[in-house]
């Protein structure tokens, strides 16, 4: 089992009363191509911030290499213990349910503090785990007062503390490999769309992370820049790069991804391998889903 | 002896050059290092009103910072001025030096505008410029001081500069706390001659000739600040 990178359990996230996410779990594993795909407001992009903790998730558990990004399941002993109090109003409340409520109880502060301390923990490695994490936007986000090479050797230069010669080199390597040597000393603002995530896809990989989130990379694109990303994005697949892509790019997730996933309203609806997902999809959600958008 | 005569006499052979001098390097002095402290301590106001989720000490921070905005925004320079230098300082038993005194003032006052102008700078960077900076695993202070900050003030710059302007003209208050900077000297040099036309002219355009060096200045660098722009 130790080539499971991620491993995510009963994730929930809520914006005030909205409710997101309600129980997303998935491990991904090592050379894992997963994409995910959904009607838009379904969760998918929220399920994927939470991976890197750009979102804060409300309930349930992260976990990266072995180590927890986020974990809070307390929630539940909390509630059980509240639906142990509405019995009191009712004068149900016997000794029995009392012994029952403080067993609960004390294994509820027991797990509080260890959870706060994981919490504690894993705060102060934020930072740290987020390297392993790559991620890439819908809206590029590179930095527009740094030139295309300043983008993406500042991390690795800052943050890993590579020397500045070594970084340009794997800079330019990289840039090599998605056609884009020649634009190194230029600004973002020169460059068109598909160039642009081109550039923050190798701003992600010169961290060399151990999985690369993508939040609808295509999606902000003219439609003839597209493939030149998807392109990208293949050759990463092929060469073994673990990759959560969410996507709407039904091409892309049949022919380059290994596993599919659907999220509707907050949770997994169905996941399987591409040929099993389009070919022979069990949810209706996701029947009705498909036969509008292939 | 014709008005320009008598300016001369006193500006040149009795040493009038002199205050005016003094004068000009105090107001100098007073508008540079008020900006200075003004902007790192609205640097520090803006980046605790900016942060998202707040403890405790950081939520008092705010409303003490709340508060000392509104108090230097809505009360005139010159009120602040006689306050501190003539009411609270002697109160709390200070005595301090009175240029390094009026450079402190000025700073707490520039500081109140300059938390404003420096968040709504930082509020107008995209938010993904922060969440591309975290998702690399930089932390939230070299965030802000390698990426967003270096945006803010390339769209603050003109403001900026409007703040700096100010804050040299509104230097000419210094004098309520007898202080020498321009416009006491060449004022001091206007009443003991009677002769008040050519001092005055001369104070105007001291300030004018600051001025436009300054813009210029800031023209400068907003140029070079946009060559990442097409």
């Amino acid at each position: 089992m130790n080539d499971k990178i991620l491993s995510v359990k009963d994730l929930h996230k809520s914006f005030k009363d909205l409710k997101v996410l309600q129980g997303v779990t998935i491990d991904i594993n090592k050379g894992d191509v997963v994409a995910i795909i959904g009607p838009s407001g379904c969760g998918k992009s929220t399920f994927l911030r939470c991976l890197n903790m750009l979102e804060t998730p409300t309930i349930g558990q992260i976990i990266l290499n072995g180590e927890y990004l986020y974990k809070n399941e307390r929630v539940y002993l909390k509630r059980e213990m509240k639906a142990l109090l509405a019995l009191k109003k009712q004068k149900l409340f016997d000794e029995e349910t009392q012994e029952k409520y403080n067993a609960i109880e004390a294994e509820y502060v027991a797990l509080r503090k260890a959870e706060k301390e994981i919490e504690k923990k894993a705060n102060k490695n934020i930072d740290k785990q987020r390297q392993k994490i790559g991620m890439v936007f819908q809206q590029f986000n590179l930095f527009p007062h740094l030139t295309v090479m300043q983008n993406i050797t500042l991390a690795p230069i800052k943050l890993k503390k590579m020397p500045k010669e070594d970084a340009q080199k794997l800079a330019l390597n990289l840039l090599e490999k998605v056609g884009l040597a020649d634009k190194a000393d230029a600004y973002p603002s020169t460059l068109s769309g598909g160039q642009k995530q081109r550039i923050a896809i190798v701003r992600a990989l010169a961290m060399e992370p151990d999985v690369l989130l993508f939040d609808e990379p295509t999606s902000a694109l003219d439609p003839e820049m597209v493939g030149e990303v998807l392109a990208v994005m293949s050759e990463l697949a092929k060469e073994g790069m673990t990759m959560v892509v969410v996507t709407h790019e039904m091409g892309f997730a049949k022919e380059v991804a290994n596993r599919v996933v659907f999220i509707d309203e907050g949770v997994i609806k169905e996941e399987s391998a591409p040929a099993e997902f389009f070919g022979n999809p069990k949810n209706e959600r996701l029947k009705e889903f498909l036969s509008k958008v292939l | 002896m014709t008005n320009f005569d008598i300016f001369y006499e006193h500006f040149i052979t009795y040493k009038g050059y002199k205050e005016y001098f003094t004068g000009l390097k105090n107001t100098a002095i007073i508008a540079v290092f008020g900006l200075v402290i003004g902007f790192l301590l609205g640097a520090i106001i803006a980046t605790v009103k900016i942060i998202p989720r707040k403890n405790v000490p950081l939520k008092i921070a705010e409303k003490f910072f709340d508060v000392y905005v509104a108090l230097f925004r809505g009360t005139p320079m010159t009120v602040q001025l006689l306050l501190l230098h003539y009411a609270l300082f002697p109160m709390m038993g200070l005595n301090i030096e009175p240029v390094a005194e009026a450079v402190f003032i000025f700073g707490l006052n520039s500081a109140a505008y300059m938390a404003e102008i420096l968040r709504s700078g930082i509020n107008a960077v995209d938010k993904g410029q922060m969440e591309a900076s975290r998702s690399l695993g930089f932390g939230f202070v070299p965030s802000m001081t390698r990426i967003i900050l270096p945006q803010a003030i390339k769209n603050i710059l003109p403001t900026l500069g409007n703040e700096f302007i100010t804050l040299i003209k509104e230097t000419s208050v210094l004098s309520f706390i007898a202080l020498m900077d321009v416009t006491k000297a060449l004022k001091s040099l206007a009443d003991s001659t009677f002769e008040y036309f050519i001092p005055y002219i001369v104070l105007a355009l001291t300030y004018l000739v600051i001025v436009l060096i300054i813009t210029g200045l800031i023209k400068i660098m907003e140029k070079r600040l946009a060559k990442n722009e097409r």
